[in-house]
């Protein structure tokens, strides 16, 4: 098969470097091991296959089993890593990744693939734009979402050395990398995209670079938008987020996610019980219409204009 | 204290006082699952005092045997069996269901040692004691995994899933234990959404089946410690809910029934 285009003009497929990261991370700890569910090329995991074979077990078209396996195979000692498509690995085993993984409490780590709406026009079947809201309130699994390469490598590397349940949330979405210089992964610590005092723009995963070119739009225009890269969805930068609350008095959310429930709504109770603001949530409001993902993003307004938009409103309800 | 020398006695006596404890503990809380619980206990007595490798002390050993309870709302069978193999103090079993209590109604790997996943919600043992298994095979270890479903549980699709992975994948180092008792919470399961032929089921999804009567401890030793074949083991044990106290034998209102006063003297007059 051809390489995927989404390589060109600087554009990544983060999988890539989550496969990537994996293989080498289990070419020094033979206790990591690779669980799909009949999705090796959609996880990119063929080379980690072929270098592997014995540690990659594939339980075929049935995620249920699949973490309950990867709840037993953390109880024999082994660290597995789930892949599978972020809707069905989320969805068809709620159950599972509840009481067999969250509160049981074992060291699985769960990584979705192509979540959000990257399966553009195969539809809401196939999105995954929930799985922030059903998986919050299982306190104990950490959520990461990362926004490019470097980060999808740091997240699969910390998730391999931390003692507990992770779900990473992954895209076949072409991204760029963010380019920040001297940068330094901490879960729970939001990463500063821009700098600003005017609103703040809290994005995470895909989205990120959307933000922060929002960002340089609205400076034309006088306003000078704070840009965080939550990657950290639990736990949350509690901190940030109360700082750019009462620092910078609006703040936009931005996800590949449903409004309810994901980054935006965390954002939303923190403030409402902390530091009110307006908040201005930036993602889907439900089921999708069909239509491409580039079509997606910008009819529900995931784009530089469509978030500097938000933003405009968010300094409007505060009276700015 | 009793001297046993042979296994059966040893494994008949536990289950006789876990039955005996169990009913006390559900009268004490006036909660439980004491049909599931009495069906259960023989075949949980002879794997903890006849057939599984543990150490209390070191209950995270790499090496222990496992025993995963799929029916994790027969909790009185299962904590009394933990006890029972040192554990935890008898004094803890005066606790179940109370507030903050590590005896849950259902078990909790996080509270009570010798747990080895949370349990509650039906289907999910037997996936997690294929990773188990699996894990075992891909390191060659030595232990086994042993896994107790229910019968009415097997109406859940995951377990049909994971009964396809351990055949798939010949996990000749795992035994799967059915809780034949026919009952489930509501009614027989046979009229409800009916099971059998479970042994021609399991035999279609590659594994060795074996049939026993599931309150016959010396039958079910024998089918526990039967040499392995090239397949996972599955044994049906075929049981009676509320097996042991004559007024609840096979009666579904007994799944989460609990006794009055007169009825724990009647049942504990029976089971001696």
């Amino acid at each position: 098969m051809a390489a995927p285009a989404l390589q060109i003009q600087g554009l990544h497929d983060c999988r890539e470097a989550w496969a990537a990261t994996l293989e080498s991370l289990a070419a020094v700890d033979d206790r990591i091991v690779a669980v799909v569910n009949d999705s090796v090329g959609s996880s990119k995991l063929g080379g980690f296959q072929k270098k592997f074979p014995d540690r990659l077990i594939n339980v075929g078209i049935a995620e249920q089993c699949m973490v309950g396996v990867g709840a037993g195979l953390a109880n024999g000692g082994r660290i597995p890593f789930l892949s599978a498509a972020a809707c069905f690995l989320t969805g068809r085993s709620l159950e599972q990744i509840k009481a067999d993984v969250a509160y049981a409490g074992f060291n699985v780590k769960l990584v979705g693939q192509s979540s959000g709406v990257a399966y553009g026009e195969l539809g809401p079947t196939h999105h995954s734009i929930e799985d922030f809201a059903w998986l919050r309130p299982l306190t104990n699994l950490t959520i990461l979402c990362p926004a490019d390469p470097w980060e999808t490598a740091e997240a699969i590397r910390w998730a391999a050395i931390h003692d507990g349940p992770v779900y990473i949330r992954l895209s076949r979405m072409p991204v760029p990398d963010l380019d920040i210089a001297h940068r330094t992964f901490r879960v729970g610590k939001a990463e500063l995209v821009r700098d600003g005092s005017d609103v703040t723009l809290i994005a995470c995963g895909t989205t990120v670079h959307l933000a922060a070119k929002a960002s340089d739009a609205l400076k034309t225009e006088g306003i000078r938008a704070r840009v965080l890269n939550m990657a950290s969805i639990n736990p949350l930068d509690e901190a940030a987020i109360l700082a750019a609350a009462s620092e910078t008095g609006a703040i936009v959310t931005v996800e590949e996610a449903s409004i309810r429930g994901g980054l935006g709504g965390a954002v939303a109770e923190l403030t409402a019980d902390n530091h009110p603001v307006p908040v201005e949530r930036v993602g889907f409001p439900g089921f999708v219409p069909t239509g491409s993902v580039d079509w997606l993003f910008t009819e529900f307004g995931l784009t530089a204009q469509g978030i500097a938009a938000a933003a405009r409103r968010a300094i409007g309800r505060a009276g700015k | 204290m009793t001297l046993h020398n042979d296994p059966i006695d040893l494994i008949r006596a536990k289950a006789l006082w876990m039955r005996r404890t169990a009913f006390q503990m559900v009268f004490d809380a006036q909660l439980g699952h004491p049909g599931g619980d009495f069906s259960a206990t023989d075949i949980i007595a002879t794997i903890y005092f006849g057939v599984l490798r543990y150490d209390p002390t070191q209950p995270n050993m790499p090496d222990r045997d496992r025993f995963i309870m799929s029916k994790g709302h027969a909790t009185g069978a299962l904590y009394t069996a933990l006890c029972a193999a040192g554990y935890f103090p008898e004094d803890w079993l005066k606790t179940y269901m109370q507030p903050r209590s590590m005896l849950n109604g259902h078990p909790n790997r996080n509270y009570l040692p010798g747990v080895e996943t949370n349990t509650g919600p039906l289907g999910h043992g037997l996936p997690v004691a294929t990773g188990i298994a699996i894990a075992g095979q891909i390191t060659q270890a030595t232990y086994r995994t042993y896994v107790l479903t229910g019968d009415g549980e097997l109406q859940e699709g995951s377990n049909w899933e994971a009964a396809m992975t351990a055949g798939h994948r010949k996990l000749t180092n795992l035994t799967w234990i059915v809780d034949r008792n026919r009952l489930q919470q509501g009614a027989g399961t046979e009229e409800t959404n009916g099971l059998d032929p479970l042994d021609k089921k399991f035999e279609a999804f590659g594994w060795d089946v074996q049939m026993v009567d599931g309150h016959d401890h010396a039958a079910l030793f024998a089918a526990l410690t039967a040499p392995t074949t090239d397949k996972p083991r599955a044994i049906i044990a075929n049981t009676v809910k509320g097996k042991g106290v004559s007024f609840m034998e096979n009666k579904a209102s007994w799944h989460h029934g609990v006794p009055t006063a007169d009825q724990l003297a009647t049942a504990l007059k029976e089971l001696v």
